[in-house]
Parts: structure tokens; sequence; C-alpha cells
């Protein structure tokens, strides 16, 4: 890919943003700049004059980019969205993948392909990361509440800690729930006797 | 067994009649089961839909026709049998500009003619003293608020690319950014004209139904190739909305139908802001005056459900007016081919009856004829385009 090309990222979520400008600098792109703030973005992207820019999906903002092709395509200065027309399989790829990409007519399509192929595949992978760290997050959550439903039952039936875990898990089992659940109950349950 | 369907949407009260037949079970009784999924920019809704994400959107009327012609983006050819509002916009201006307009009146400033020549005064005093133009936001370059904007600017002498600036925001930041004076006005459709009134930073001038008796509004749009293969699925979708509009539009329903559209995952302000919008009752200043007309926003009322191509035609008419489409009588057809009253009429029964039928279709407040069958002549008319 050509070193040379200029790229814009605009994305509110900086991990995101970091994700993509490591891939792009990867393979080979140095010219990358970020804007997080969508404050006067248009000014900032005339003053930038990108031949790529990449924005999230869920960026308001995007209204206000279609209006730059607008009048660009007034001022002479087409830019196409998108690899072309034809390539309906990138575009649908790349929306899913939660990118959207403006591309300045004039730039090779094999070359653009690339970068968009890097795109997908870095914003799924921020996509997978992100349901690791939530799946983390709650299993994080669900040991501390356990941790204090055993506590609670230790206290009150005067159970020992392995006790009181076999009675949350029977309880779970034959309730057809989730340990964590119960243990929430238990929680819940205790406070309100307080 | 029902079909599952992905319908996108923006939240805004035209969003009414796709929000209501799912809400109230209209769409369900004709065995469709609809998912409305909330988008935040109207590019997200046009690209999922026309990638297939979506298999149908709530889509601003000039939208659907640029995305049939192939103007601002890839060409999908996108019908619509369902009409989901018809006006529905205001203009709202800040304090100072209104009182600025006000001064430079002559006549009723309440006539979109006499204060578009007081803007045009306006803006030649800011020329004059060197000041900076007049900043304006509307919600997207394919939007019916662009087109508003635009109207009501060239009927007064004003040049909207030359004398002023149009700028594309999103609803949210409209209001803020006219409560931090970066704007000096905007046109958007409901609730946000009304939340501006109620920050205090803001008056409605006009009424989008000041500037134009009947202008669609947003269109219950499907992509041609999708209705080709979905003839069946496509009217039920039309009836279960015509009923759901029927419902909206049935006074002792009104407080129902404000409470299902400001319920969470849809419209999400108070339903207070939402009743003024469906009874025409508007807050026009803050000091609380209120102006009222029978047809701010129509659902399905006089006929506003049937899809007309006389608006296709205009919409069509505005995109030559301002340089974003040639004219040519191939793009015209096509512009009109997006609204189709014989899908609404199959699957509704008989048609409506239209009892205020302004005579070129449009009803323009400067008495221009609009001939759909002669975009060139009327656009000759016209001293300000492009």
């Amino acid at each position: 890919m050509d070193p040379l090309l200029k790229i814009v990222i605009v994305d509110e979520n900086p991990v995101r943003a970091g994700i993509l400008t490591e891939g792009l600098r990867e393979a080979g792109m140095s010219q990358i700049t970020y804007l997080a703030a969508t404050t006067n973005l248009l000014a900032r992207i005339y003053e930038i004059d990108p031949d790529v820019i990449l924005i999230d999906l869920e960026n308001p903002s995007r209204d206000m980019l279609e209006q730059m092709f607008q009048v660009s395509r007034i001022v002479k200065r087409p830019i196409a969205m998108f690899v072309d027309q034809s390539d309906t399989a990138s575009i649908q790829a790349s929306v899913d993948a939660g990118v959207s990409a403006y591309i300045v007519d004039g730039l090779k399509k094999e070359r653009m392909k690339h970068i968009l192929d890097l795109c997908i595949s870095r914003f799924n992978a921020f996509a997978h990361l992100e349901t690791e760290l939530h799946r983390a997050r709650s299993a994080l959550d669900d040991r501390k509440v356990i941790d204090r439903a055993k506590g609670i039952l230790m206290k009150a039936k005067g159970l020992t800690e392995e006790q009181a875990y076999v009675l949350l898990r029977t309880t779970a089992m034959n309730e057809k729930k989730k340990i964590a659940e119960i243990a929430q109950s238990v929680v819940t349950a205790s406070e309100m006797l307080k | 067994m029902s079909e599952r369907l992905r319908i996108g949407f923006i939240p805004l009260a035209d969003a009414a009649a796709l929000i209501v037949a799912v809400d109230k079970g209209f769409c369900a009784t004709e065995g469709l089961d609809v998912e409305l999924v909330r988008e935040i920019s109207w590019a997200n809704v046009r690209d999922k839909f026309n990638i297939g994400l979506f298999d149908a959107a709530h889509l601003l009327a000039p939208m659907a026709v640029a995305s049939s012609l192939g103007i601002g983006h890839i060409k999908v050819p996108v019908i619509s049998g369902f009409g989901l509002g018809v006006n529905g916009n205001a203009i709202t201006v800040s304090p100072d500009l209104q009182a600025a307009i006000a001064a430079m009146a002559e006549g009723d400033v309440a006539d979109p003619l006499v204060s578009a020549r007081a803007l045009a005064r306006v803006v030649a005093e800011r020329k004059a003293l060197g000041l900076e133009p007049l900043i304006f936001g509307m919600t997207f370059p394919f939007s019916s608020h662009n087109y508003d904007l635009r109207f009501w600017m060239g009927a007064g002498g004003v040049d909207p690319d030359e004398d002023v600036r149009l700028v594309v925001l999103p609803p949210p930041y409209m209001v803020e950014s006219l409560a931090n004076k970066h704007l000096d006005g905007f046109c958007v459709g409901a609730p946000w004209n009304s939340v501006a009134i109620d920050l205090g930073i803001g008056h409605i001038l006009h009424f989008s139904c000041e500037l134009f008796q009947r202008a669609a509004e947003k269109m219950l749009a499907v992509r041609a190739s999708w209705a080709e293969g979905h003839p069946e699925t496509l009217a039920r979708l039309i009836r279960a909305h015509d009923r759901a509009a029927q419902f909206i539009e049935h006074e002792p329903n009104r407080d129902e139908v404000c409470a299902i559209l400001t319920a969470p995952g849809r419209i999400e302000v108070t339903p207070e802001l939402i009743r003024r919008t469906l009874d025409g009752r508007l807050k026009v200043s803050p000091e609380g005056r209120i102006r009222e007309t029978g047809r701010y926003l129509l659902v399905g009322r006089e006929a506003a459900a049937r899809p007309d191509p006389v608006q296709g035609a205009w919409n069509y008419a505005q995109m030559v007016r301002w340089g974003q489409a040639p004219l040519s009588a191939e793009l015209l057809a096509a512009a009109k081919a997006v609204f189709r009253p014989d899908l609404y009429d199959a699957a509704v029964g008989t048609p409506p009856i239209l009892p205020i039928a302004p005579a070129d279709g449009i009803g323009e407040c400067t008495g221009t004829h609009f001939d759909p069958d002669d975009i060139a002549g009327y656009l000759s008319a016209l001293t300000i385009r492009r």
C-alpha cells in the first residue's frame, strides 16, 4: 500500500481507534490522523485533505460528512463512497463490522480493498475483544456476589465455606438457575431483612 | 408462522406509524414479526437499508428519490407504498435573528414571504457591516429540511449558497448549537423545534405547512428488488401501517399513542412534546405563545399515507434547482416511480378521499405553479437556482 496515503480515523472510542491505527501502521501507513471529537469536524477534514476517511457507524457526524461530499461534488472534486457501486460485498462487510469508509475518487480500487479488509478484520477483532471483556467482567461480578452470599450463609446458618457453596450449588441445580443468580437472591433477601 | 422483518428508524415524531404498528400489534395481526432498529444517522439508515440489513426503512422522501436516482451514493431503486407523514417540520431561529427579522418586516411576519424578504434585508445589512454570514442547520443534503430552508430563503431573494451558510447537523446538536450561538437558525422535524422553545433559546418562525400545503416528509421505503420478491409481505406491511396511522389520528387514542411513542427504545422525550406535534398546537416562543394549525404533521389524515408521484417530481425538481442532479426526462420518471399509490390502493382497498388538494399537489406559499411534467418550465420561473 502507498505509505503516503492520508487517512483520517473518526471514532469516539479511543480503544477501537487505537486498534485500527496500529493495524494501518503495521501495513506501512504512516500518515494517519485520529479525530476523537467531532466538533469542527468538517474544517479539520478540509485542513487534512485526506484520501480516505474511516468513521465508526455510530457516529452521528456521518450525515455531516455526506454534506461535505455533496459540496465537493459541486466544486468538482468528486468523492466516491466505499469501493465502487458493484462491490456490495465489501460495503456489506464493512457496515456489518461497524465501520464506514469514505474514499476519495481516483484511489486505486485494489489498494482501497486492502485498507477496507484490514479495517474490517480490526473492527471484528475489537468486537471480539469487547465480548471477552464483558464476559470477564461478568465472571468477576459473579464471583463477588457468590462470595458475599457464601459469607451470609456461613454467618446465618453456621456453615463452613465449603458447605455454603454446596448449598448454593444444589439450590441452583434444583431451581435450574445459575449459581450467581441464587447468590444474588440471597444477597438481596439478606439486605431486605436487615 | 409469522414473517420476520427488520426496519430501521430515526427517533422522530414521524416514526409514529412505524412504532405504533409494531407496539400496538398491528404488524403481528398481519402475521409480521417486525423488529424496529433505532439508528443514529440518516446515512446509517440508508446504508443498512441499501445493503439489505433492513428489509424496510423510515426514509426522508428526498433520500428515497436520491437513492433511486443514484445521486449522492450508490444507486438502489427504492419504492414506497406508504407515506409516514406529510409536512411536520419547522424553521426555528435564535431570539436575536427573530428580533432582526421582525424589525425589518414589511407586513405580517407570520407570512413566510414577508419574513423571507425581511431575512434578505438582514443579510444585506450584515454584509454591509462586514459581519459573518448567518448559519442555518438542517439534517441532510437530501432532506425536506434542506429544501424547506432553501425554498423559503429563495422566495425572499436570499441565495442559500451565497448569502448564508447551510450546514448539516444531527438534530440533538442543532439545539445545542443554537444555544451556544454556533447557529442562527435551523429547520428540523418534531420534537426538536419544541425542545429549543422549551429551553428558551429559539422562536419557531414558520411551520413547514405554511410554506407548502402538502410536502411528503418520510416514506416507508423498501428496495424495488425486495418488493418484487415479497409482494404479499409488502401489502401486509402497508395494511398494518395504515391501521396504525388511523389509530394515531383518532383523537381519543392520543394519550395512549404518546405513551407508546415515548417509551424506552422509541423516541424517549416527554409525551407532551409529541402531543403538541400530533395536535398541531405548538408553543412558538419562549414566552409561551401558541400557534395552532390543523396540518402541522399529517399521519394518515387527508390521504397523507397514500404516496403521490407529484411529490417525487417535486423533490427531484428541488435537486435540479440546487445543483444536486441534472435535468432529464429519465430521472424525472424514476423519481415519480418511487411513489406507488397503486400498491397502497391494492393493499388497503379503496383509495382515501383527499379533502384539501392544492391544484399542483404541493401548494407553495409563493403561488408558483408546479407542473410535475414540466420541471424546466417550473425552474425557469425561479431566479435563484444553480
